[in-house]
């Protein structure tokens, strides 16, 4: 009975807790982590961005969108497109 | 290590993992991003898959206006023309089928033994998107940005906005975002009631026909979307990145395919077990797919980006994804990026898998329809909602001209693998769930 275990409501308050458990540990645990001003140099190279190429990302999001019943994570989901 | 572009502010990856937060993804041509000046991205996409299933061309061009302070527009046009067939999620039969277009106006065969696709598919699409980002002051970021795209039969738009708060020195990002959707769907001949029957030509009159098909018809439809998504990006040290992002996607309305159809089996014993049921007027009987008009669904995702001393990057992420239909996945993707002094190779690997969702059924048996009054409400053999593997494999190779202008290539592979109710009699005679595969290649020029 999987519908039941995993109901909306509950999904949600995991979801909320999940949230408030990272949002503390990016206040408080995270600040012993990360680097001074003057250690920024490899963080700054385009290569280290999260998103290297937004075209790429794109164009695969939406093959992978028309292709299986999962999309969204790294950003929004979106709608759009009946595509098969 | 080819550190050329010492000195840009970790700010700026920190706002580029904003932009990437937003459906409409930025460019964040980061390297240029001067400002004053227009840095763009354009690609041609060539997609196949194999037994002449869904071909597609697909042209983008992005352009980002760098602004003073950090500020950045971002325009995107992507454009695609859709070609060849798409399964329909009948069953393979051991006697030729028959089946009526979308728009009721012709029909299409399908051989013994091969897999129903229909081949009607074909259509354009043209999608714009616009994004804009700016800091707020020293310590928050905003991005708001729009998205339109238009096919034959859908229209779609969204608005978007994000909100992030730098913390720690900015070695911390916090972000929260919400994206607004409405959608249009028009299907070709309209849209089918779900769990109808399809109406087909044989042994009737095209008058007989017509009232028939204009019985299985309703208007169009709409569908609304709300996603909201919460990040983190925390700086770990000089060599790596990390996010964390929580989503939430609620949409509502019409979720149904309006092209898929699932096939009835005869479950009675006798010649015909395991074959198409016949229905009254002597014709196979298939039922238009119906889903649920509302989905909730959760993920997770993770994503790390790890710089080595030798300044190769690699970049790993993982997602996980659950909702309301039953259906949970896990995405794994990996790439490393192994620079050379101009140029740059990246083998790409991703694994995919998910569970099906509770009302998929790869056919209905003859109980289940029960002489058109089916007990059920919601039936889909769309064989994206079964339980499905899919592996991608891939590289790319970029050459970079200077800080400003990049040529690229990069061809994925990918398969997906079903499994499932393997059905019963004549059934078993045939391959249920083939594989798809896929293979795109897309050619980039940045300037």
């Amino acid at each position: 009975m999987p519908d039941n275990t995993w109901t909306p409501a509950r999904l949600l308050r995991l979801a909320g807790t999940a949230l408030v458990m990272a949002s503390a540990l990016a206040a408080t645990g995270c600040s012993n982590l990360g680097v001074k001003p003057w250690e920024r140099d490899l963080l700054a190279d385009p290569d280290m961005q999260l998103t290297v190429s937004g075209v790429d990302a794109g164009l695969d999001d939406h093959i992978y969108f028309s292709k299986e019943a999962t999309s969204g994570g790294r950003g929004f989901g979106g709608g759009g497109c009946g595509c098969n | 290590m080819q550190l050329n572009n010492t000195g840009k502010p970790v700010g700026r990856a920190l706002a580029a993992a904003t932009c990437a937060l937003l459906g409409v993804q930025a460019t964040n041509t980061q390297a240029k991003g001067n400002p004053g000046e227009w840095d763009v991205e354009t690609a041609l996409l060539v997609y196949a898959e194999s037994d002449s299933r869904v071909n597609a061309i697909e042209p983008v061009i992005s352009a980002t206006r760098n602004f003073d302070g950090e500020r950045q527009l971002n325009l995107k046009l992507v454009a695609d023309t859709l070609t060849g067939a798409s399964p329909s999620g009948a069953t393979p039969s051991d006697l030729p089928q028959t089946f009526t277009s979308p728009s009721g106006s012709g029909s299409y065969s399908i051989a013994p033994g091969e897999a129903p696709l229909d081949d009607t598919f074909k259509d354009t699409r043209v999608a714009l998107s616009a994004a804009w980002s700016a800091p707020i002051n020293r310590d928050y970021a905003y991005s708001v940005g729009g998205y339109a795209s238009r096919e034959y039969d859908y229209f779609s738009t969204a608005l978007n906005g994000s909100l992030s708060r730098y913390l720690n020195n900015k070695n911390t990002t916090l972000t929260g975002g919400l994206s607004l959707g409405m959608d249009l769907i028009d299907p070709v001949g309209g849209a089918p009631v779900g769990l109808s029957r399809m109406p087909l030509r044989d042994g009737k009159t095209e008058a007989e026909f017509d009232q028939e098909f204009t019985a299985t018809r309703e208007s169009d439809d709409s569908k609304a979307l709300v996603d909201a998504l919460f990040g983190v990006t925390q700086v770990i040290n000089r060599q790596t990145l990390m996010q964390f992002n929580y989503a939430v996607s609620y949409s509502s309305g019409y979720l149904t395919d309006p092209y898929k159809l699932l096939s009835v089996i005869d479950d009675a014993s006798g010649a015909n077990y395991g074959g198409n049921l016949i229905g009254a007027d002597g014709n196979p009987v298939y039922l238009y797919e119906n889903r649920p008009d509302s989905r909730l669904k959760h993920a997770l995702y993770w994503q790390t980006k790890y710089m080595l001393t030798n300044g190769d990057v690699v970049d790993g992420s993982y997602r996980f994804m659950i909702d309301d239909w039953g259906i949970s996945s896990h995405t794994v993707d990996l790439k490393y990026r192994w620079r050379l002094a101009n140029s740059y190779l990246e083998p790409h690997f991703r694994y995919y898998m998910q569970s099906e969702a509770d009302f998929y059924k790869r056919y209905l048996t003859a109980t289940e329809y029960n002489n058109g009054a089916p007990a059920l409400t919601e039936a889909s053999a769309d064989y994206r909602l079964g339980e499905l593997t899919g592996l991608t494999l891939g590289a790319k190779w970029g050459y970079r001209f200077d800080e400003d202008r990049e040529l690229a290539i990069r061809a994925e592979y990918m398969i997906q693998s079903n499994d499932g109710d393997e059905g019963f009699g004549q059934l078993t005679n045939h391959d249920l769930y083939p594989d798809t595969d896929a293979m795109w290649v897309q050619l980039s020029y940045s300037f």
